[in-house]
């Protein structure tokens, strides 16, 4: 029955193997490797076990700014869980409706800001809450909400909630999309069924379709997680390498840049940066297992 | 009675709902459209107002045009982008037929391995990234970029790619193997056509992220001669960035070719994910 040989099966496999080990497979391996190394001024590297890890979360100078960055990396996480993911969920039920006009339209428009450059949109809400230009603050006063305006992009405490509501709005289309398609995916005899037994359309959603669709809104979960937990370009791209004010929108991903490439007087290290990217690595990790183990597998048992 | 009222004001909340989200997610961007064609005073005016006569104004395409190689950072995105696309879609048909077509030792192993990289964000592996680009000498180049690209893309379109492999039916393979049709002409000619819609849907999905990407052109290429749209706005505009004029154009002509690329491609996109995402 052999029909192929060992040729063949090296031929097709090789590109790929080749360009995803070599680029993608053995950094990783590499970064967890030197994660246990540290570089002398001349560039040397040498073996010092854990070090890196404990003074990353132990030693003030590095831990400050790790835990800080961790801490707004979860608020940034739970700001999408709460507002992006059920606004989500709330465009993709109604959506689905029946006969909802012009659904394909507002599919489409409320879809375009997740494929725009992260970087363009920062700028674009820059200027938009920017007091120079004055947009948001005039739009504001039409509403009489006027005196309730304030540079929040520029202020400690409210800088951070703006940069993770500015991501909320360019990836909400993300999980509506998503969403859309496994409830349009269930059979309609099911709904059809609960209609002639006189449910009312809220109570099937509540007790038919939502159920139905918690494998999606795990997969969701686990996206936005990874997703937020990887962020860089945002912050980046508005608020630099230094995520001001004050290191109020410090996540991760400038935290990890700044420790490789170094910034003001400190100097970047590539061993340190290994252990930070090691570190988001792990707690990338952490969350995809708790998903496949725990999500996954109590989702479908209960699915039979 | 009461019953048609009660669907009729469903109705309404459903459409105030969905079109409030609509304006929502439309005005930035059309605001800053409608803002790169004004006069500078027109910008502060009224910014809300369309471009009339008085204060239609092209000056911040000019300057951007004149005083950035905006062009080039184009044709840098479009070769990183065709390029990975490409190779991307290559390969990962070539390795999706292996491992959905052969059985052979190690090859759930060998799918898994590969499968790795669709959770685990390559930026993780960044600073052993940068020193191979450094050891092999290409760093500032657009090659590195497109091997990572290429690297950072493969995981997910083998996977996609794989679920499309196995629906194709058993005997179009053996009808063509019987008639002693070698392994790979019957890749290239009966498998690849018949996998084409997929592979658009994949491409759509691998284009986005790599036409966008900041991370590695920053890091891996960030000379002036190899600068991406992306890294070349956000370079520009951190160096004009009082010139509102300037900053509108760029940010424009930045949105331009995606918005355009959507207006073609919106209704198989957005069908590719209703119809991916139901496995």
């Amino acid at each position: 029955m052999k029909r192929f040989s060992f040729w063949h099966v090296v031929v097709f496999l090789a590109p790929a193997f080749l360009i995803y080990t070599v680029f993608s497979a053995y950094p990783l391996l590499d970064t967890l490797r030197q994660g246990f190394y540290t570089t002398s001024d001349t560039g040397h590297q040498s073996w010092i076990g854990i070090a890196n890890y404990t003074k990353l979360l132990t030693d003030p100078q590095w831990s400050d700014g790790f835990w800080n960055a961790m801490k707004n990396n979860v608020k940034f996480f739970l700001i999408h869980m709460c507002i992006q993911n059920p606004i989500g969920l709330l465009l993709a039920a109604l959506l689905s409706l029946k006969g909802v006009k012009g659904a394909k339209a507002y599919q489409t428009v409320l879809f375009l800001p997740t494929l725009l450059s992260v970087v363009i949109i920062g700028f674009i809400w820059q200027l938009i809450l920017s007091p120079l230009w004055g947009v948001s603050e005039s739009l504001m006063t039409h509403v009489g909400l006027g005196e309730h305006f304030a540079p929040w992009l520029g202020q400690e405490e409210t800088a951070l909630i703006t940069l993770a509501l500015i991501s909320v709005w360019q990836f909400v289309g993300i999980p509506m999309m998503l969403i859309y398609a496994s409830l349009i995916a269930i059979p309609e005899e099911i709904i059809e069924a609960a209609v002639v037994e006189g449910a009312s359309p809220w109570r099937i959603f509540w007790t038919i379709r939502l159920p139905l669709i918690l494998p999606t809104l795990g997969l969701v979960t686990i996206l936005t997680f990874v997703g937020n937990f990887n962020a860089f370009d945002l912050i980046y791209s508005v608020k630099g390498a230094i995520a001001g004010p004050n290191f109020s929108t410090d996540i991760l991903g400038t935290y990890f840049y700044r420790t490789f490439f170094g910034y003001q007087s400190q100097v970047g290290s590539p061993t340190m940066g290994a252990a930070v990217a090691t570190t988001m690595f792990l707690i990338i990790l952490a969350g995809v297992g708790v998903y496949t183990f725990l999500i996954q597998r109590k989702l479908q048992r209960h699915s039979f | 009675m009461t019953k048609n009222i009660g669907k009729l004001s469903a109705t309404a909340f459903t459409q105030l709902v969905l079109a409030l989200f609509t304006l929502i997610s439309m005005f930035p961007i059309v605001l800053i459209i409608i803002n790169a064609f004004k006069s500078r005073d027109g910008i502060f005016d009224n910014p809300m107002a369309l471009p009339t006569s008085e204060t239609f104004s092209l000056v911040g395409f000019h300057k951007v045009l004149d005083k950035s190689p905006f062009l080039h950072f184009f044709e840098n995105s479009l070769i990183v982008t065709v390029g990975s696309l490409v190779l991307i879609l290559l390969f990962a048909a070539m390795a999706a037929w292996a491992l959905s077509e052969y059985k052979f030792k190690g090859s759930r192993w060998l799918a898994v391995y590969l499968a790795f990289g669709i959770m685990v964000p390559i930026r993780l592996g960044t600073v052993s990234i940068l020193q191979l680009a450094v050891q092999f000498n290409l760093v500032n180049t657009l090659t590195i970029l497109v091997l990572v690209y290429v690297a950072q893309g493969l995981p997910l379109a083998i996977m996609i790619l794989s679920e499309f492999m196995q629906q194709i039916p058993k005997e179009l393979k053996e009808a063509a193997r019987c008639d002693g049709v070698g392994e790979f002409k019957i890749f290239f000619q009966i498998i690849l056509p018949l996998i084409r819609p997929a592979v658009a849907t994949v491409a759509v999905f691998t284009m986005v992220p790599i036409w966008n990407d900041l991370w590695f052109p920053l890091i891996l290429a960030p000379g002036e001669e190899t600068q991406t749209v992306t890294l070349g706005v956000q370079q520009f505009i951190g160096q004009y960035v009082t010139d509102w004029n300037a900053v509108l154009a760029s940010l424009s002509l930045a949105v331009a070719p995606v918005l355009l690329m959507y207006i073609f491609a919106s209704r198989q996109l957005i069908r590719g994910i209703t119809a991916g995402a139901v496995k």
